[in-house]
């Protein structure tokens, strides 16, 4: 049996160039970063090549630029490191209601160490209203965290008026890009963002590697300890193949970007009509938002989305009802009760998320296998 | 579209299961392996000890287990989440039956509302026509009666047609029990052949969400955690005769037939005769006082057969460890009670457990007591 991927905001498949650069660097470039020989060297000039590549994509300086294990380790650095860094005794902290698990729960640890969380809520489009920002500032709100796209709906937050915002303040302004980077343009300076998390394999790179942006001037404090690698902002041995494969997907990325952001949403918009017009007691949720080019999030109104994700890979879709981080748990999304939706519907939705392998044929083939399982599970659930 | 439609096989992680998934891809059958989620151990802290994984209900080491199987025989293999279901169907009503006295079966429950309705009902909608589970019986159907029928499993010492009184024909129609026809040692030695990793693995417990079996630690401990204060369940013990003897910490603690941790010394052996939620009341007596002769069987289930219009005789199981004794059912002026009377009497009949009338191997059906 033939299987599809429609799972790419999960993981995403190594690009085959990025595949190839990181495998010649994994045989010949051995040395540590910081050694003072030959071999040293070597591994260095790859490592900062790979952060002018990592920068350019977000036009960041690259001496902003700070490698980490991935984007929940770029999130926790952010968000533990800015907040300890304030060292404010009673400090306060602003994120919203549909942050990945990586922003929630570093912010429910600052909860339990004695800082203030605001979670803002969202409309039923899916963004936060930066109104709602001013609202929640405090004397002592020391940071504020907004996701740039949200890994459910792929809704795109007002980052530029945010941080309008957030500056006014003088708060600086973390922006989970894990979702963002790749899809949509990204310009750090123009959206005025402070810290930026990006991760390697929601992009074509590998797992285990990502990087946070952290603007000049910015207090962060390390939340690990050993070397002064990545000037004392995050210690450790450099994984220089696998940041070599980030720099080479960002480059990657920033070069086809324009195309394949059109070419997705393309599909994407194809796969909705096709959806919505073939299935009745369907919709799209955060429909109305402006969202990244790859991402829809449908309900299929009294269907169980457990069995339909599995009812699908039985027959060669993959797909997901929502974060991979949080399958099987029994509490639906908090990503779409923060929408509005009933426990229900949110129950009955999945998530497609469309990639660089994804075309027309398997949208169409994937819409018939949605037509066929729907049919076949409203049938039963009438019977039952 | 049917005779390529899977089958789909309940996988706990433990050897009859594990084996079961193994047998049937080896006849050739197409399988979907699915383990249900049913219960968080990390929910009641205090209960879990840090050791021990195996053997206890839905313990990452089990879905570690049974994943590992499918994967050694080649199936897909999917963990489905009933966490919600069986709470409220199976743990809420046992703690609520002890609370009220009663003596609670949640693996019949466990069976009528779960493995064989929400997880047939999963298997449907991914488009398994029929489930097979690790059980311990036979299922066959009866040209004579048009009617599925359930037999005790060939292996006496391990069938759990006790536990499965409540299956209705549709299910019956649905569900395969390929261990039936075998004993215990050839299901390790097929699983071994199979090299199946969970070969040796042991048995499971009776209850799988109590730990060590210990229920009254268990009931504090899920009370505490839903927030509810345990109201006064403390009260009088008395004899049959309305003799008060002491003072005990909560009729939960207490089955008919019990005898140990009373508290009272006696010259005669004590035994619980009933239990009281209204008055909080133990009463005790000799061993006598727990005989019973005839007893009321509600929510009667028929398998084998569409019920009595006459009397029947049957050998009647009034729980798991029960031997059965001969006794005669007689209908009543409701159909889904049945009236059961005993040659002899027999000790201990209590309210809250399954009745389980059978004729030779044949499950006739059961319902509960009192």
């Amino acid at each position: 049996m033939q299987h599809f991927y429609f799972d790419h905001n999960a993981t995403t498949p190594v690009a085959p160039e990025v595949l190839e650069t990181m495998v010649s660097c994994l045989g010949q470039v051995y040395g540590n970063a910081s050694s003072i020989h030959y071999f040293g060297q070597a591994a260095k000039q790859k490592l900062e090549a790979a952060r002018r590549q990592v920068a350019a994509l977000i036009h960041a300086n690259p001496a902003e630029v700070v490698f980490t294990s991935g984007g929940t380790e770029a999130d926790n650095l952010a968000v533990l490191g800015t907040v300890r860094a304030a060292g404010r005794p009673h400090a306060h902290l602003i994120i919203s209601a549909i942050e990945h698990a990586a922003v929630l729960a570093s912010a429910a640890q600052l909860e339990r160490e004695g800082v203030a969380v605001t979670r803002l809520p969202v409309g039923s489009e899916g963004t936060v209203d930066p109104e709602d920002v001013r609202r929640a500032m405090r004397p002592g709100t020391v940071l504020v965290s907004i996701m740039h796209a949200n890994n459910e709906l792929g809704t795109v937050q007002p980052i530029a008026e945010i941080a309008i915002i957030a500056h006014e303040a003088g708060v600086p302004l973390h922006v989970d890009g894990v979702q963002a980077l790749g899809k949509i343009a990204v310009d750090v300076n123009a959206l005025g963002v402070d810290l930026y998390s990006m991760s390697g394999h929601k992009l074509y790179a590998p797992k285990g590697v990502g990087a946070l942006y952290v603007r000049k001037g910015t207090k962060l404090a390390p939340t690990s300890f050993g070397g002064h690698h990545e000037r004392d902002r995050r210690p450790g041995t450099e994984n220089v193949p696998a940041i070599v494969a980030l720099g080479v997907a960002c480059e990657l990325a920033g070069r086809t970007l324009a195309a394949e952001s059109e070419r997705l949403a393309a599909l994407r918009d194809r796969l909705e009509s096709n959806v919505l017009g073939h299935i009745p007691g369907t919709g799209v949720n955060g429909a109305g938002a402006n969202r990244t080019p790859n991402t829809t999030n449908v309900y299929f109104d009294s269907i169980d989305g457990e069995a339909m994700v599995i009812a699908l890979d039985l027959r060669g879709f993959a797909v997901s009802t929502g974060s991979a981080c949080s399958s099987g748990a029994i509490t639906p999304s908090h990503v779409l009760t923060a929408l509005g939706l009933s426990a229900d519907r949110a129950r009955s939705s999945l998530r497609f998320s469309l990639g660089r392998s994804t075309t027309a044929e398997q949208v169409d083939a994937l819409v018939d296998a949605l037509e066929a399982s729907v049919t076949h599970l409203r049938r039963i659930s009438v019977h039952a | 579209m049917p005779e390529s439609a899977p089958i789909a096989v309940a996988m706990s992680g433990g050897v009859d299961s594990s084996t079961v998934a193994g047998l049937l891809v080896r006849q050739g059958h197409k399988i979907v392996g699915m383990t249900m989620q049913l219960w968080n151990q990390r929910r009641l802290p205090e209960l879990a000890p840090e050791t021990s994984g195996h053997g206890r209900c839905c313990s990452l080491d089990d879905v570690y287990d049974a994943r590992r199987v499918a994967e050694q025989v080649g199936i897909p293999y999917y963990v489905v989440n009933f966490e919600k279901q069986f709470e409220e169907q199976v743990v809420q009503p046992f703690v609520d039956e002890y609370l009220a006295g009663r003596t609670p079966v949640p693996c019949t429950l466990c069976n009528n509302y779960i493995k064989f309705d929400r997880f047939l009902e999963m298997a449907d909608s991914v488009g398994a026509h029929q489930i097979a589970t690790g059980h311990y019986a036979r299922v066959r159907f009866c040209d004579a009666s048009g009617r599925y029928q359930l037999l005790r499993a060939r292996d006496a010492s391990k069938d759990q047609t006790y536990f499965l009184f409540g299956l209705t024909q549709k299910q019956l129609s649905r569900t395969l029990f390929p261990l039936g026809e075998m004993v215990k040692p050839e299901v390790r030695e097929l699983a071994r052949g199979m090299d199946l990793a969970v070969a040796s693995k042991g048995d499971s417990q009776e209850i799988c969400f109590v730990p060590n079996g210990d229920y009254a630690a268990f009931m504090s401990a899920y009370l505490k955690d839903k927030g509810i204060e345990p109201q006064a369940t403390h009260g009088e013990i008395v004899t049959t005769d309305g003799r008060t003897l002491g003072e005990h910490q909560g009729i939960h603690h207490f089955t008919v037939g019990q005898r140990r941790g009373l508290g009272i010394s006696s010259p005669e052996p004590l035994y619980v005769i009933s239990t009281d939620p209204q008055t909080q009341r133990v009463v005790v007596g000799g061993n006598d006082d727990l005989l019973c002769g005839r007893f009321v069987v509600r929510q009667m289930n028929w398998i084998s057969i569409e019920g009595v219009d006459t009397p029947v005789r049957a050998q009647v199981k009034i729980r798991n460890k029960h031997a059965g004794a001969q006794a005669t059912l007689h209908a009543t002026g409701d159909p889904n009670c049945v009236e059961v009377v005993f040659d002899e009497p027999q000790r201990a009949v209590t309210p809250g457990q399954g009745a389980v009338f059978y004729d030779g191997d044949l499950v006739l059906g059961g319902g509960w007591i009192g």
